[in-house]
């Protein structure tokens, strides 16, 4: 076992992909019907401060502020958000060790969009919400989603969604600004 | 070996393998990135008890670990242990039992007797307990945080994240750890520490502050002092523990001083590169002067602050984490 095989990136170690859903170009396109999306819906975006979840968040983040800054010829202000320390399931599941927030500016009165890949139980998004308040109080939160998978646990909904896709429990979805698949984990 | 603290006890770095000391400074980057913010809060270990039981003296090791829980939001049990049963007689047996009848989820102790964390961990086995010093044995976290601060400013140096750079910044560094070893619970964390991530140490010390094994350590005895000096690349200078003694050892302080004193004009014989480190309280005019102490090279005080983010991370490991997912 090498030292980071906690990290996020090994966590789909035993993914076994099944069919691939959505082309990288699929996934550059719906990045960017996104991003209008988003500029139609905030007019002003220089309160805007763009939050890739950590670590499959982060990519779609990027793409995000790279597609609104095309838009609008204006940079927004980027970062990460890691929630490893604010799940409730802490020590009900194996410990996710990932990269170290990064929020480049004080929340207060900003509108805050955070991005993830894939949107399932809601339960990210609560701790990402509880992380949140630690950085500062700000005007809105909206959330991106490169998927929406289903099988809400908690009265979440996201604002913008790259993807629909109705899954079962037993399949697994894996998002990358590489390509959306459907799949299982493996035996192992 | 033990490949993961997650769900286990901290009792010596001895057995720990590399990957387990990796996880714990990996950990605690993601705390430094917390103790810099406004709010130098997180939830992680919200209703849990951390009881700080401290039978030995100590300033910056019971604030930091009491910081550390405080900041994963756990609830801190302090034992005042000058003002507890514990004067009245009680036994180490009891006071544990009494502690953990309020119902607990981990132990900071720190001991005067060798092995007292360990058998700690013997009577209360649902309780983690984390060795904050135990005599003459150990002092893990110390030895965690003195290798973190290291990888911090060699990573730094390589513009890099430490947490990418895994063990590689130790292979082949010259670590020479001077002073009181025979006396230092911290040299001996120091040692396995660095020598588990691949650093090659030698200690310089008089003939009488030499442990009596020395031969079963991975390390190496410096001949010349003034010549291991311009070797290391990191100096760990060790407090002489005149409360255990330490006096009685050397012919007089300024003797010691003279000959193994890290002395302003000694401190000219380093190299610029190299790190000047000391886990406190300082002997200033003793074992190392005060303006070297307070010189670039030293690292001192950023030892101290990563005292908080290497404590929140074993804190966080050993109490959520659970043995089975460490072992898979």
């Amino acid at each position: 076992m090498d030292a980071h095989a906690s990290s996020p990136s090994r966590r789909r170690d035993d993914f076994v992909p099944r069919s691939l859903l959505l082309s990288a170009d699929d996934v550059q396109r719906a990045v960017r019907r996104m991003a209008h999306e988003v500029v139609e819906r905030v007019r002003e975006t220089d309160c805007l401060v763009v939050l890739g979840l950590q670590t499959g968040g982060v990519a779609f983040a990027q793409a995000l502020a790279a597609s609104l800054w095309d838009i609008t010829a204006q940079q927004v202000h980027q970062g990460t958000l890691d929630v490893s320390f604010y799940r409730d399931d802490v020590g009900q599941r194996p410990f996710i060790a990932s990269a170290a927030s990064q929020v480049p500016v004080d929340l207060d009165d900003r509108v805050v969009l955070l991005v993830d890949d894939v949107l399932f139980t809601g339960r990210t998004i609560r701790s990402a919400l509880n992380a949140l308040g630690d950085f500062g109080r700000p005007r809105a939160v909206q959330l991106a989603v490169m998927v929406d998978r289903g099988h809400r646990e908690l009265p979440i909904r996201p604002d913008y969604v790259g993807k629909n896709l109705p899954t079962s429990l037993s399949e697994e979805i894996a998002a990358t600004t590489e390509g959306v698949w459907i799949g299982s984990r493996g035996a192992s | 070996m033990i490949a993961s603290i997650r769900g286990r006890n901290l009792l010596s770095l001895d057995e720990l393998s590399d990957t387990a000391i990796l996880e714990v400074l990996d950990t605690a980057e993601l705390f430094v990135e917390v103790n810099q913010r406004t709010i130098k809060k997180v939830p992680a270990l919200k209703g849990r008890v951390v009881a700080s039981l401290f039978f030995e003296e100590s300033t910056r090791t019971r604030l930091s670990f009491e910081t550390a829980a405080k900041r994963l939001s756990a609830d801190v049990l302090s034992l005042a242990v000058a003002s507890s049963s514990v004067k009245k007689g009680e036994s180490l047996r009891d006071t544990i039992a009494t502690i953990d009848a309020l119902g607990i989820d981990a132990v900071v102790m720190r001991h005067s007797s060798s092995g007292a964390a360990h058998q700690v961990g013997g009577y209360v086995p649902h309780v983690r307990v984390i060795n904050a010093g135990d005599g003459l044995h150990q002092h893990p976290t110390q030895g965690l945080l003195d290798v973190f601060t290291v990888r911090q400013v060699l990573a730094e140096r390589a513009h890099a994240k430490g947490s990418e750079t895994g063990k590689e910044l130790f292979a082949g560094l010259h670590v020479l750890i001077v002073g009181d070893i025979r006396h230092s619970r911290v040299a001996r964390s120091d040692i396995a520490a660095y020598s588990a991530l691949g650093a090659e140490v030698r200690l310089a010390a008089p003939g009488t502050l030499r442990p009596a094994s020395l031969q079963d350590w991975p390390v190496s005895v410096a001949d010349d002092f003034d010549d291991a000096l311009q070797w290391a690349d990191v100096v760990g200078v060790l407090r002489l523990q005149r409360e255990r003694g330490t006096g009685s050892f050397v012919p007089s302080l300024a003797e010691f001083t003279q000959t193994f004193g890290l002395t302003t004009e000694r401190a000219r014989r380093l190299r610029p590169s190299t790190i000047v480190m000391h886990p406190g309280p300082m002997n200033r005019g003793v074992e190392i002067d005060s303006a070297v102490a307070d010189s670039p090279a030293a690292v001192i005080e950023r030892q101290v602050s990563n005292g908080v983010p290497i404590r929140m991370a074993a804190l966080y490991l050993s109490v959520t984490g659970s043995a089975e997912e460490a072992s898979s």
